[in-house]
C-alpha cells in the first residue's frame, strides 16, 4: 500500500465541519443523531440542511467528480446481497441510537473533547467491526466461494 | 443564519467523507479488518486529521461564553453504561460487515445505487425500531 495524503487531508476537512457546527451553533457534528433527527421531525432547523449538505457534496461528486480529480469516490464497493446488506443497515441504524453516536459523534467529537463515554463507545464499535469485517472477508466469503 | 452555517458544515464533512475514502467500503473493510493479515492502515490518518484539526481548535472555540450565533455549548452525560457499549459493539457489527456508518452512506445514496438506498432504508428502520427499546 502506498502512502496518501488524501485520509488525512479528508480527515481534517472533517474536523474542521465539526468546528464550525460548534462554533456557530453551539452543536455536535453526530451524523446518526442528525439523521435521525430530520427522520422523526426534531429540530429541523439545524438538522435538516446538515443532511442537504452531505446530500449535495455526494451530488457534486457524482456528476462532476471526473473535473474534480473524485472519479474514485464512490468505487471501491463490496459484493454483498442485499439481503446482508439489509441486516448491516439495520444494525447500523438500531446501534447507534442505543450507543447515542457513531463514528462521527463519539469517534471525533466525543475523543476530540476527551470524553472517557465516547472513548468506550468508540473502542466497542471498533472491536465490533474488526470481528464483523474479519469474519464476513476471511470466513463466510471464502466459504460461498 | 442556522441552517446556513449546518449547511456549509454537512457540505465540508461531505466532501471530507470523500476524499479520505471513506465512501468506499472495500476500503473501510480493508482498515477494519487488521486482523485479516493484509491490513490497508491508511484511513489511520482519517481520525488522526479529524481529531488533531477538531480537538485544536476546539479548544479556542471553547474559551468563547456561547456559540457565535447564540445560545449555549451542549453539555454532555459521562454515564458509561451497558446500553451505551451494548449500542455501540452493535453499530460496530454492521459497519464491519458493510463497509458503510451512517455519514458516507447518506453522501453515497445519491448515487442511486440499489445497495446503499438499501443500506439507508434499513438504517433507517433500524433508528425508529430503537425508539421502542426501553431507555432503563
Amino acid at each position: 500500500m502506498t502512502f496518501s495524503m488524501m485520509p488525512i487531508i479528508g480527515g481534517a476537512l472533517i474536523g474542521l465541519s465539526a468546528t464550525i457546527l460548534l462554533m456557530f451553533n453551539g452543536k455536535v457534528a453526530g451524523i446518526s443523531g442528525i439523521f435521525n433527527g430530520v427522520l422523526t421531525g426534531d429540530a429541523l432547523h439545524w438538522k435538516a440542511p446538515f443532511v442537504a449538505g452531505l446530500l449535495i457534496s455526494g451530488l457534486i461528486a457524482v456528476f462532476m467528480g471526473e473535473n474534480l480529480g473524485l472519479e474514485q469516490a464512490f468505487t471501491n464497493t463490496v459484493p454483498r446481497n442485499l439481503v446482508v446488506t439489509a441486516l448491516a443497515g439495520l444494525l447500523v441504524g438500531f446501534g447507534t441510537r442505543i450507543g447515542n453516536g457513531c463514528t462521527s459523534g463519539h469517534g471525533i467529537c466525543g475523543l476530540g473533547r476527551a470524553s472517557k463515554r465516547s472513548f468506550a463507545a468508540t473502542m466497542a464499535f471498533m472491536m465490533t467491526g474488526a470481528i464483523a469485517a474479519y469474519v464476513t472477508q476471511n470466513i463466510i466469503l471464502a466459504l460461498v466461494s | 443564519m442556522h441552517g446556513f452555517i449546518s449547511l456549509i458544515s454537512g457540505l465540508v464533512f461531505g466532501f471530507g467523507l470523500i476524499l479520505s475514502g471513506m465512501t468506499q467500503p472495500g476500503k473501510v473493510i480493508g482498515f477494519l479488518d487488521f486482523l485479516g493479515g493484509n491490513w490497508q492502515w491508511d484511513l489511520m490518518g482519517v481520525m488522526g486529521g479529524a481529531l488533531t484539526v477538531h480537538a485544536l481548535t476546539r479548544i479556542f472555540v471553547m474559551k468563547r461564553s456561547g456559540p457565535v450565533l447564540g445560545g449555549q455549548f451542549p453539555s454532555f452525560g459521562s454515564m458509561i453504561d451497558k446500553r451505551l457499549v451494548t449500542g455501540a459493539a452493535i453499530f460496530g457489527l454492521g459497519w464491519g460487515i458493510a463497509g458503510f456508518c451512517p455519514g458516507p452512506a447518506i453522501v453515497s445514496a445519491m448515487t442511486f445505487e440499489t445497495p446503499v438506498l438499501v443500506f439507508v432504508a434499513a438504517m433507517s428502520v433500524g433508528m425508529t425500531l430503537a425508539k421502542f427499546v426501553p431507555s432503563k
